[in-house]
């Protein structure tokens, strides 16, 4: 039998990716569309490709059924056929296919097309984990780790070899040898976990638009770091006046009002670092958004020496994106380029709209660190 | 997802195949008539791809196939949807058996597949199908993959994909009509007449000399030349008429011929779906439960035929209809409840007891199924007391309450409605009117409009397609809300423009 199924197979998941390929600065910039469903897979609703032809448009005639009910028993939504509304025709109607990509595909397309280096993690060798995994069986154990159909398959066997097995009478009764139980195995795997830091600015001039481009900014950069370590850990800083860690529905919702010193952020971002996540065994990866409006000249230059001093040397990579506003000056990202651009792990970025957003996460980790 | 395609062909097991010859005893015995059918045991992952490709294994490469194989893997992979068989119009038949299903399912499939190859041997709608076509379908794939080859696969597949785009334009009752004379009549046409200028006798020559005469019935002959339609009278078979007189290449030709090829040895199984599988549920119950089932495998085989014919509410499940057809069928010609006395009779209860003792169901039956279609078959049929008793209704969209509910009993709007969606396969009728458009070489199309508006935005994606074949602006004559409108697309854009009526 001479089956090329795989080839058209393929055929057609690199017509639905070129789609989404294409579409991907759509995707990008309408990141609702996206939505991260359980825990591996993301559903990107495809249209199932169609070819036109000539059809008819709505009919709203309804159709034929058979069933019990008066007039004006109304139907199950999912009973009613609404494309072919009951014809006997082979064609399948119309679908939506929802293409389930995992978040790891979806980093790839992301990658291919920005051209993303694979992330060095720093000192992952050095740290092993052990984790326990029940994935044998034992004939001792705790009870409440009994596996009941093995016990029973046991059981069976036993009573039909010994020939006390009566199929008209079909009780199985498990003894001691009978019963098996759930075991565990422990595995040792290399470690590299990650840490990303978000810190965004929620003083007045930043508005919902501005929140919206870091939202989706944050949700690829997470997609991205994800498919490179095995455990990312993700913590989130607002500020105004002051900072204050929370979490991450806060984070995307909450709007402040009031000035902006932005050092105390990075005050608070040291501390966290300093406190929980000793440099050598984490990849840190901090972004800091903010629309540039800082409160006062002598704060920047806080802040500068804070990037200098402490965070950029314990840091994987610091980016920092600069969302434009009506009401901020702007200022912070010209500071930062004069004093510090030279510094490798420093990325900056500018994002006036979200058509930026693309090139912005191509700056923010096009350096494969 | 990881696919391997293994070509292990495997045969039927011992046990299977004894349960074949069983069953098919059973079958012929009963006066089924079917060309030799050869079963096939795949895994539900090769059943999936051989569905995929409409139960040949041989097809051209085509994405639509793996698109169809995805949507099969999923839907099997989430329990919505599984093929328990799946048989092929070929001589000898070929149909498939899913490795897992159990011993009673085997031998259901079995007898259903009986069912359907008798149905593919003796319906008259059947008669033309090529009966070589796996051996076709493997000769489409090869001609087709050479000319990937050669063109590339961009080229050969963007041109499928137009063709798959128009292949429901075919003329599904031409193949058993001669629409037109095979050798083109050169009839006789009247003599253009050339009207002289008045002038006495004497004057004539003069004012009327021969060259003016003969000028002027060249004139008169050049108009009537291109007053000449092309099609003479309109024409459903679309493709045939861009085959015939499209601007292709050799390639594009062969290419659509083969997917118009097709579309028409498919065509006769979408016209009698409801008749078919009808037919074979009636004799897989009938086989099962008369002769092959045992008492064990009576609650199994139960679950499996109520799933089959199972009423889902707002639908039509063409196996339940057509089954309780055929029974309802054989019922009446076996109680005489047919003919001027029985339709005339207007008592209830004497109607209801009806009983002639005639026995003609079984004969008449195997009638029905030699030369009716579905909509032959309904018109036939589905009486008003089928209608009630089998609790038919037609259902209507509620705009108030936003749902669907059932909107009447009456049998002759459900008659309608049924025989409504399965003209044309409930697809809208489009004819070739005029290849010569305003005298440009333009293709005109025109949609006999029945109550239904087109879908405007894939009308106007299919006329690209079409424009792709013909090189020249393409029209489509159709009516939009009650207006009548003509649908153009120039190569460029879009146009709308009013017309009359």
């Amino acid at each position: 039998m001479v089956l090329n199924i795989e080839q058209d197979y393929l055929r057609f998941r690199q017509i639905v990716r070129g789609k989404i390929k294409q579409d991907l600065k759509k995707y990008i910039s309408q990141g609702e569309l996206i939505g991260k469903k359980g825990k591996d897979f993301v559903s990107i609703p495809i249209p199932q490709i169609e070819m036109p032809n000539f059809r008819f448009g709505r009919r709203n005639t309804g159709g034929v059924g058979q069933g019990e009910g008066e007039p004006g028993t109304p139907l199950a939504p999912g009973d009613v056929d609404e494309d072919g509304n009951g014809k006997a025709g082979n064609a399948p109607g119309a679908h939506i296919l929802e293409v389930d990509l995992t978040m790891e595909e979806l980093a790839q397309i992301l990658a291919e097309e920005l051209e993303l280096p694979r992330i060095q993690p720093k000192g992952s060798a050095r740290l092993k984990t052990e984790r326990d995994h029940y994935s044998q069986i034992s004939k001792v154990g705790p009870e409440s780790l009994r596996h009941f159909k093995r016990t029973y398959k046991e059981a069976l066997k036993r009573q039909i070899t010994a020939g006390t097995y009566d199929p008209l009478n079909p009780y199985i009764v498990p003894i001691h040898e009978d019963k098996r139980y759930l075991s565990w195995k422990t595995k040792q795997r290399p470690e590299s976990n990650a840490l990303i830091l978000y810190m965004m600015d929620v003083s007045g001039s930043m508005g919902d638009e501005q929140k919206e481009i870091v939202r989706i900014e944050s949700f690829w950069i997470d997609t991205w770091i994800q498919t490179n370590y095995n455990g990312v850990v993700t913590r989130y800083i607002i500020h105004d006046a002051v900072a204050q860690e929370v979490d991450r529905d806060t984070f995307f919702h909450t709007r402040e009002s009031g000035g902006t010193v932005i050092s105390s952020a990075y005050d608070l971002c040291n501390k966290i670092i300093e406190d929980e996540y000793p440099q050598d065994l984490w990849n840190i990866y901090v972004f800091h958004f903010s629309d540039g409006d800082n409160w006062s000249g002598g704060d920047t230059d806080r802040c500068i020496n804070l990037l200098k001093s402490d965070l950029l040397p314990k840091v994987n990579l610091f980016g920092y994106g600069q969302v434009e506003s009506t009401y901020g000056s702007g200022q912070f990202i010209r500071e930062l380029e004069n004093n510090i651009s030279e510094i490798d792990n420093l990325v900056l970025s500018r994002i006036e709209n979200k058509e930026d957003i693309y090139q912005s996460i191509k700056d923010f980790l096009g350096k494969g660190k | 997802m990881s696919i391997t395609v293994q070509s292990r062909r495997q045969t039927l097991t011992p046990e299977l195949a004894r349960l074949n010859r069983e069953i098919e005893q059973y079958a012929r015995g009963y006066g089924l008539d079917f060309y030799e059918t050869m079963f096939e045991v795949l895994d539900f992952e090769e059943m999936n791809m051989v569905a995929a490709y409409g139960g040949f294994p041989n097809r051209y490469p085509h994405w639509k196939f793996g698109m169809e194989y995805e949507r099969l893997n999923k839907s099997y992979a989430y329990g919505l949807h599984k093929i328990y068989e799946m048989v092929i119009n070929n001589d000898p038949c070929y149909a498939y058996l899913l490795e897992c299903n159990h011993v009673v399912d085997q031998k259901l499939v079995m007898a259903h597949v009986y069912g359907h190859c008798d149905f593919f041997k003796n319906n008259i709608w059947f008669s033309k199908t090529n009966r070589k076509m796996m051996d076709s379908m493997a000769n489409h794939a090869t001609k087709i993959r050479k000319y990937i080859d050669r063109y590339g696969l961009e080229k050969v597949e963007t041109f499928i994909d137009i063709c798959l785009c128009l292949d429901d334009l075919i003329d599904y009752h031409s193949v058993f009509i001669e629409r037109r004379p095979k050798h083109k009549q050169q009839a006789e046409e009247e003599p253009a007449i050339v009207k002289k200028i008045a002038a006495s006798e004497y004057m004539d020559e003069f004012i009327n000399p021969k060259e003016f005469i003969d000028q002027q019935k060249q004139r008169l002959e050049d108009e009537r030349q291109k007053r000449r339609r092309f099609p003479e009278e309109p024409q459903k078979d679309v493709l045939l008429f861009l085959l015939e007189n499209g601007p292709l290449e050799n390639w594009q030709r062969d290419v659509l011929w083969i997917i118009r090829e097709e579309a028409y040895y498919f065509a006769p199984q979408a016209q009698t779906k409801i008749m078919n599988e009808g037919w074979a549920t009636y004799w897989h119950a009938k086989i099962m439960t008369e002769r092959a089932l045992n008492d064990a495998e009576v609650i199994d085989f139960a679950d499996h035929h109520s799933g089959t014919v199972a009423a889902h509410p707002g639908q039509i499940n063409p196996y339940r209809l057509g089954f309780e057809l055929w029974k309802d069928i054989e019922d009446r010609w076996n109680k005489g409840k047919f003919g001027k006395d029985y339709d005339e009779c207007d008592d209830y209860g004497s109607k209801r007891e009806w009983d002639l003792g005639l026995g003609l169901g079984r004969e008449k039956i195997f009638e029905t199924r030699r030369v009716h279609n579905d909509i032959t078959f309904i018109d036939a049929f589905f009486t008003e007391e089928f209608c009630h008793e089998r609790r038919f209704f037609t259902y209507q969209f509620n705009p108030e309450r936003g749902v669907y509910e059932i909107a009447d009993r009456n049998w002759k709007s459900i008659k309608q409605k049924l025989l409504f969606s399965l003209t044309n396969f409930g697809q809208p009728l489009i004819y070739v009117i005029d290849g010569n458009f305003e005298n440009r070489g333009e293709l005109l199309l025109d949609h006999r409009h029945e109550g239904i508006d087109l879908r405007i935005d894939y009308a106007k994606d299919t006329l690209k397609s079409l424009y792709t074949l013909w090189s020249r602006p393409v029209h489509l004559r159709t009516i939009v809300e009650g207006k009548g409108k003509l649908l153009t697309y120039d190569g460029e854009k879009h146009l709308e423009r009013k017309t009359d009526g």
